[in-house]
């Protein structure tokens, strides 16, 4: 085909940042982007509660309904003593979403479109919830695999479905995130690649034609805002949901 | 038609079949939002508290539709 083709998986290439000294250490571009995830977390709550008032100012709001609202979920979700894990669930929401929405400018990287990433967030989540199982329950943890109320020969159909279903927990939970974050920058990235061939294929009238696609990507800016905001709120939900059948085995 | 090609034919066919799974998750996403409207009809006052049930909802359900779109990119980019 002549003219720009689409390179939708090219912009999820790792690069190493930080001159010389990042190439040495393999100091990739994803890096970088946690590192200012990080960062920004910090500092904006460093920043939001250094002025303590009373009635509160824009950011110290913004900091409190974050806190308010992962509380409230982690308080309601996993029930009697969830808000033992509140620090983990806020870390993995607020890293999440900061991952999320830095990826969502030009020039930057989303970390959350690798699935060695998400994976590693899920895995950790799992191992974690299923050692706070056998933590609190011991082996009759392992009764959480066995339904109530079954009768007793669906037994050895039902228990290896169980198994399946909470060993696919963290495949489900990272592709999630994954695939979210990939197709919304695919997109982008597929309609842009419109606006280039129409403008090398058509001349002026490709020009005024590819006010169409630049318009849908706009709009899917808003949509791609919302789901950063939804995948971070739905992992860590899932979490307390996780963390809940740890701790109370049903 | 030599092979090579053929079997360029046969991924970009494969790629298109695997997108057809994102029906299920259309037909999904409107019941969702469908049952969720006639909610609010009977008891507007619930509507807050629903809607944070219905997006979680959203979000599972669009998962699926994203699920066969990686299987198209696995097929296509591999």
């Amino acid at each position: 085909m002549a003219g720009p083709s689409i390179d939708a998986l090219g912009q999820f290439r790792l690069t190493t940042g930080l001159g010389p000294l990042g190439a040495s250490v393999n100091f990739t571009n994803s890096n970088e982007a946690m590192l200012a995830a990080a960062v920004i977390i910090v500092i904006f709550f460093f920043v939001g509660l250094r002025a303590r008032a009373m009635i509160p100012g824009r950011t110290q709001a913004l900091v409190e309904i974050l806190y308010e609202f992962v509380r409230n979920m982690c308080v309601d979700t996993i029930g009697e003593g969830g808000l033992r894990y509140f620090p983990l669930v806020f870390t993995l929401f607020s890293f999440i979403l900061l991952g999320n929405l830095i990826g969502l400018f030009p020039y930057f990287f989303a970390f959350t479109s690798h699935i060695a990433v998400t994976l590693t967030l899920a895995l950790f989540v799992f191992l974690f919830s299923t050692g706070v199982g056998f933590y609190t329950h011991g082996l009759r943890f392992f009764k959480f695999f066995v339904p109530e109320g079954v009768p007793v020969w669906l037994l050895p159909l039902l228990v290896p479905i169980e198994i399946i279903s909470y060993l696919s927990r963290p495949v489900s939970l990272s592709v999630r995130l994954f695939a979210n974050m990939t197709a919304g920058h695919v997109m982008w990235e597929v309609f842009a690649g419109f606006m280039l061939m129409l403008t090398g294929s058509l001349g002026i009238l490709g020009i005024v034609a590819s006010i169409i696609p630049l318009g849908l990507n706009v709009a899917l800016v808003a949509l791609e805002l919302l789901v950063a905001g939804l995948q971070a709120y739905v992992f860590a939900i899932l979490t307390c949901l996780y963390l809940h059948d740890a701790v109370h085995m049903h | 038609m030599d092979p090579q090609h053929a079997a360029l034919l046969a991924k970009d066919i494969g790629a298109g079949l695997a997108t057809i799974g994102v029906a299920g998750a259309g037909v999904g996403i409107g019941n969702l939002f469908g049952a969720f409207v006639s909610a609010v009809g009977r008891n507007p006052a619930a509507r807050d508290t629903m809607f944070r049930d219905v997006l979680l909802g959203f979000a599972l359900t669009e998962a699926v539709a994203l699920y066969a779109l990686v299987i198209a990119l696995v097929i296509l980019f591999t």
